[in-house]
């Protein structure tokens, strides 16, 4: 199993070296490397707190690392001023965990919200832009209701629309399919792999769904502990035999990755006799 | 477990007044940033200002009717109710105008301007924003702080006019003092430059640190509905000591 980052590649729009997180005094990260090349689909997956959020926190500028390099498309994200990281982040859509809508506005204006700050167009080319996004994830008819009228999974798909509108370099998707239909999905899906072939968008993945995750990543990173545990293609990895990923893709409470978390004595809390104290 | 330090919340509290004023600071960097979201800044001048005028001029004018009653009463003792009007525009100019008014604006518009934010904190919206290259700052925060600058003269002076009004209206319509009297008293004893200019002076300050409390405390509040809850309570308490305290400050250089 491949666990180095490709780091030689010259092709990497993305490379994190030496991360290093503390957060609470709890290590997130500790010696990360990884690229993510530039124009392919990379999935980052990993046990519930992992830190895979903080990743994308520290790649988009949002959060200091205690230590380490990352460079997105060349740049070092955190020797950039804040105009430049401005500038960067234009060129990048980022689809919030939670959607992250603007609540004040309507579908139509959360999508158009990022072509009104950034681009003066025609009125007319606004409208055919976004109707264009809402189309692609078929709300196109929700276009005029508010947020508080849309079902979970809509706004998520509004949020998308948001993410795209501008045909950004880099889309981060942050747990896409969360609350997802299947007929939603699978549109969904469609939609990264053809934003992903057609404009040779780069987009990185975080998701649980490992069908999903199968059908678009060329590769997975699979972070645990701290470190990057494994690192290929889907189908390698699955057939791969480090404990990491055999725990992780069968969906084992047993192995490296501790189900539950740290806690005294389970007889002894109960106040069980003969427990250990 | 160890014991706390009887100096530490005093310690948080000056760490607090300190991010308050960097805060400050960086709204003042994005004020020019800010311009071109005027429309936001109206908008928001018609939320916490013309929003806010039904409980202006209803406490201005209850204000103004118990100060004629109590001041009448009292002028009445020394032969003096002549000077009714006199001594309620000097009180509601120098004084209870920028001041009450400050404290209905922080309990009506500054909990909404902390509650707002603090929401669009912990659903997302302001990291958002930041990912669509767009500030926050600029966006959201520094329309709201200028528009409470903005807002809060127009107010007070809008308090200030109640209240004489329900002053002239127990003095003079219900207690009987000479109309003319009341107005020709008031108008030569009040100067414009040293009474009614200073409250102004006043509730500009006022409008700035109401609002820079509510924009801080809705920015920095953890994003729980708890948080959001404890930053708005923060925001009227805040607000209120800040208000007389400067009230005391002011008074004294103004005098």
């Amino acid at each position: 199993m491949d666990t180095k980052p490709a780091s030689a590649r010259d092709d990497a729009l993305i490379t994190v070296r030496g991360l290093r997180t503390v957060l609470n005094a709890k290590t997130i990260f500790d010696g990360v490397d990884l690229d993510i090349p530039r124009g392919r689909i990379t999935a980052i997956m990993g046990p519930s707190g992992t830190g895979k959020t903080t990743l994308i926190r520290h790649i988009t500028g949002q959060l200091v690392p205690d230590a380490g390099t990352i460079t997105v498309d060349g740049q070092d994200v955190w020797r950039l001023s804040r105009d430049a990281l401005f500038a960067l982040r234009e060129k990048i859509g980022y689809l919030f965990q939670n959607s992250a809508l603007l609540t004040d506005f309507s579908v139509f204006e959360n999508v158009a919200f990022p072509l009104r700050q950034h681009l003066k167009l025609p009125e007319e080319l606004v409208r055919n832009i976004v109707l264009t996004k809402l189309q692609a994830v078929g709300l196109r008819g929700a276009a005029e209701l508010m947020p508080n009228e849309l079902s979970g999974g809509m706004m998520r798909r509004v949020a998308l629309a948001r993410a795209i509108v501008r045909d950004p370099m880099l889309i981060i998707y942050d747990e896409p399919f969360v609350g997802l239909d299947p007929i939603a999905l699978n549109q969904i899906l469609k939609l990264i792999r053809t934003l992903n072939q057609t404009l040779g968008i780069t987009s990185i993945l975080i998701a649980h769904e490992l069908a999903a995750v199968q059908k678009v990543a060329d590769s997975i990173y699979l972070i645990a502990a701290g470190k990057i545990a494994a690192h290929g293609a889907p189908a390698e990895l699955t057939r791969g035999d480090s404990p990491w990923t055999k725990q992780f893709f069968a969906g084992e409470a047993d192995g490296p990755v501790p189900f539950h978390y740290p806690a005294p004595d389970y007889a002894a809390q109960l106040g069980l006799a003969g427990a250990k104290p | 477990m160890s014991a706390m330090r009887p100096h530490a919340p005093f310690i948080a509290g000056l760490a607090q007044i300190g991010a308050c004023g960097i805060f400050l600071l960086q709204i003042l960097r994005a004020v020019p940033r800010s311009l071109r979201y005027a429309r936001e800044t109206v908008r928001q001048i018609f939320f916490v200002g013309a929003m806010s005028l039904v409980i202006i001029m209803t406490c201005g004018l209850f204000v103004g009717m118990v100060l004629g009653l109590q001041l009448y009463h009292t002028l009445s003792i020394f032969g003096g109710t002549a000077a009714l009007g006199t001594v309620v525009a000097l009180s509601l100019y120098r004084e209870l105008g920028p001041v009450v008014t400050a404290l209905l604006f922080a309990g009506r518009a500054g909990t909404s301007i902390t509650a707002e934010i603090g929401l669009m904190r912990a659903t997302d919206q302001l990291d958002a924003m930041e990912m669509m290259a767009v500030d926050p700052l600029a966006y959201v925060i520094a329309p709201r702080f200028l528009a409470g600058i903005v807002a809060m003269p127009l107010l007070a002076c809008t308090f200030n006019a109640l209240g004489i009004l329900g002053a002239h209206l127990v003095g003079v319509s219900w207690l009987g003092l000479d109309n003319g009297t009341f107005w020709s008293n008031m108008t030569s004893n009040v100067d414009v430059w040293d009474d009614v200019i200073n409250g102004v002076w006043k509730s500009l300050a006022f409008g700035a640190v109401v609002t820079l409390i509510a924009t801080f405390q809705g920015y920095t509040t953890p994003p729980t509905s708890e948080g959001v809850a404890y930053a708005t309570t923060r925001t009227v308490v805040y607000s209120s000591i800040a208000t007389l305290a400067l009230d005391f400050v002011m008074t004294a250089f103004l005098m």
